[in-house]
């Protein structure tokens, strides 16, 4: 068996290993869907009015309501790599990666399982996360094609985040640490984009920075591909070729995360 | 040197592994013929897992070398990983899978074929009496079955060295028994075992060799008997019925005895340590009689490894326990 064929083996056992403990824990599930749930109600109903009027797209609520779903889905999945570290924090402590590091298997593989395996908990995320967008008025107006496009950028970010999830997970002396050292740098990262407000509308010194946000790409990436823009585009480079500046973000990603965490799961050392 | 495997399982060359300015190994060298269990005794912080962590492939080594199953821990470690199962000091066990899933998953990382890894598990489940909970998520286990659970998945892969670091820690009586039953027939089938432990008993009843460390260092090492020989002999232990007869008995025991006696007031028990044990109780009964002391209570004493561990590290082996690990 080449290396490669051993890697995905292995990769395949930790990824239903760790989707049985999802199985049998469905308060993961639970938790990857009630918090964006509670942002889309809060966003639209709360400050749906005022962000829709500033943005001058039309009535207000509505065209914020539908404006917001796309950055509710990039924040989902990225949130959701959130469970990455914690999946690693918990098995470290556990002495799961000890016996796996014991074990004759491929050194990428336990890493590989769980992002996968965080993936489809994402994929059910973003099910879940679309049926609310449309109870609350939002619509894919694209094609289909472009929709699928769409959703797989949306699945290529999370997977990609889930990999810098996976080095904070191998890095965090403890599960405590490792929940909000997880989630705490997701905040900046989703506020300071075009997720939730339209870049224009942020302070000054902040707007190239979200133009520039690998986060504003993928939001940007996902309301082009559902059809969901309204008033004047943004402009410039990053949000002109959103799609694309969203897919080479996640593979520079990617590129850099993978090889930094598997040479911490090299070293790691259980407590 | 490439080693024969069928003669030595184990061995490390000038083993250290420092922690900043803590010497956890300081050059051990070690040494398990195949088929034979060690047992590496001492106290928290003597080592112990640091030893288990260079061998299991968990952890390079500073310096030395070290070999497992005849492949070089540092140059083929993968081999080594085949070879060998590891049961922790905390049952690396997944609380969410099933006896039965957790068994089938470690076989399917070792390389085995799912219907291979589904016969292996069930091999191991009816084994370790486990069938009733089989289907069970592991988290509904009682702490021995865990262990069992634990131990059965070192086995999956029925390697020829198994290394066990602190098997009942935190087990009651009962599961302690159960465990070491099983650590019995594995050595009975013909596995090598390196078992690290803080009880003296346990290694006792279990290893062949015993090797003491402390502080990152061999202090001692041989079967339980030699180490107990190194001691001394055997020692003389009675209990008078009245306080005011204890410097008669004193004065007794150390013309009996080969060392100074010493004497408990509160529980008025006189101890010495004796060449020839029986003798010396028959001398020190009858000249006690002579002398009208009444004595309510008389044992003589193989010593334990606990004196043993007292003798050569100047503490007794539970002392240091809550220090670093």
């Amino acid at each position: 068996m080449t290396v490669i064929t051993k890697g995905l083996v292995d990769g395949r056992v930790v990824a239903w290993r760790n989707l049985m403990n999802v199985r049998r824990n469905p308060d993961w599930l639970f938790a990857a869907t009630v918090q964006p749930i509670m942002f889309v109600l809060l966003f639209a109903y709360v400050f749906g009015d005022a962000i829709g009027q500033s943005m001058g797209g039309g009535t207000g609520g509505e065209v914020y309501r539908e404006f917001l779903i796309a950055g509710i889905f990039a924040q989902t999945v990225a949130f959701n790599s959130a469970f990455t570290v914690i999946g690693f924090a918990n098995d470290l402590q556990k002495g799961i990666i000890d016996r796996f590091r014991s074990l004759p298997m491929s050194r990428l593989a336990v890493i590989l399982g769980r992002t996968t395996s965080d993936l489809a908990v994402s994929v059910v995320a973003l099910v879940v996360m679309s049926l609310c967008g449309l109870i609350v008025g939002w619509r894919i107006r694209g094609s289909f094609v472009d929709a699928v496009l769409g959703y797989l950028v949306l699945l290529l970010f999370a997977f990609a985040m889930s990999w810098i999830g996976a080095l904070i997970g191998l890095v965090a002396r403890s599960v405590e640490v490792a929940q909000s050292a997880g989630l705490m740098w997701m905040f900046p990262v989703s506020f300071i984009s075009s997720a939730f407000v339209p870049v224009h509308l942020l302070p000054g010194f902040l707007q190239t920075l979200a133009e520039w946000n690998p986060f504003t790409a993928v939001v940007n990436a996902a309301r082009e591909q559902f059809g969901n823009t309204f008033g004047n585009p943004p402009t410039g480079w990053p949000a002109e070729n959103a799609t694309l500046y969203a897919i080479l973000s996640c593979v520079v990603i990617i590129a850099v995360f993978a090889p930094l965490a598997t040479a911490r799961y090299r070293k790691v050392a259980s407590k | 040197m490439p080693i024969s495997a069928t003669e030595v399982a184990v061995r490390t060359e000038a083993l250290v592994k420092t922690y900043g300015a803590t010497r956890a190994l300081d050059g051990v060298d070690l040494e398990i013929p195949a088929g034979k269990v060690l047992g590496l005794l001492g106290p928290n912080g003597a080592g112990k897992t640091t030893m288990v962590r260079i061998l299991t492939t968990l952890l390079r080594p500073d310096s030395g070398r070290a070999w497992v199953a005849g492949h070089d821990v540092l140059a083929d470690p993968n081999a080594v990983r085949k070879s060998i199962g590891l049961s922790g000091q905390y049952a690396a066990v997944d609380e969410n899978l099933t006896g039965y899933e957790n068994l089938y998953m470690v076989g399917r990382l070792y390389g085995m074929k799912p219907a291979a890894a589904r016969n292996r598990a069930q091999q191991l489940i009816a084994r370790f009496q486990l069938s009733d909970a089989a289907d069970r998520p592991a988290k509904t286990y009682s702490g021995g079955m865990r262990r069992r659970l634990d131990l059965a998945g070192a086995l999956v892969a029925e390697p020829t060295v198994v290394v066990l670091d602190e098997p009942t820690t935190g087990l009651d009586p009962r599961g302690r028994m159960d465990t070491w039953e099983v650590i019995s027939e594995l050595v009975s089938d013909g596995t090598t075992v390196l078992l690290t432990t803080q009880y003296l008993e346990e290694a006792d009843q279990l290893a062949h060799n015993i090797m003491v460390i402390d502080k990152g260092k061999v202090i001692a090492e041989g079967s339980a008997d030699e180490l107990k020989a190194q001691v001394g002999g055997e020692r003389l232990e009675l209990v008078v019925a009245d306080a005011s007869e204890l410097p008669t008995a004193l004065r007794v025991l150390s013309d009996v005895g080969s060392g100074q006696p010493s004497a408990d007031e509160h529980t008025r028990r006189v101890e010495v340590l004796v060449d020839a044990g029986p003798k010396a109780l028959i001398e020190a009964l009858r000249r006690l009689d002579a002398e009208s002391v009444s004595v309510t209570d008389v044992g003589l004493h193989r010593p334990t490894l606990d004196d043993v561990f007292l003798s050569l590290t100047g503490h007794a082996a539970e002392e240091t326990q809550g220090g670093a690990a």
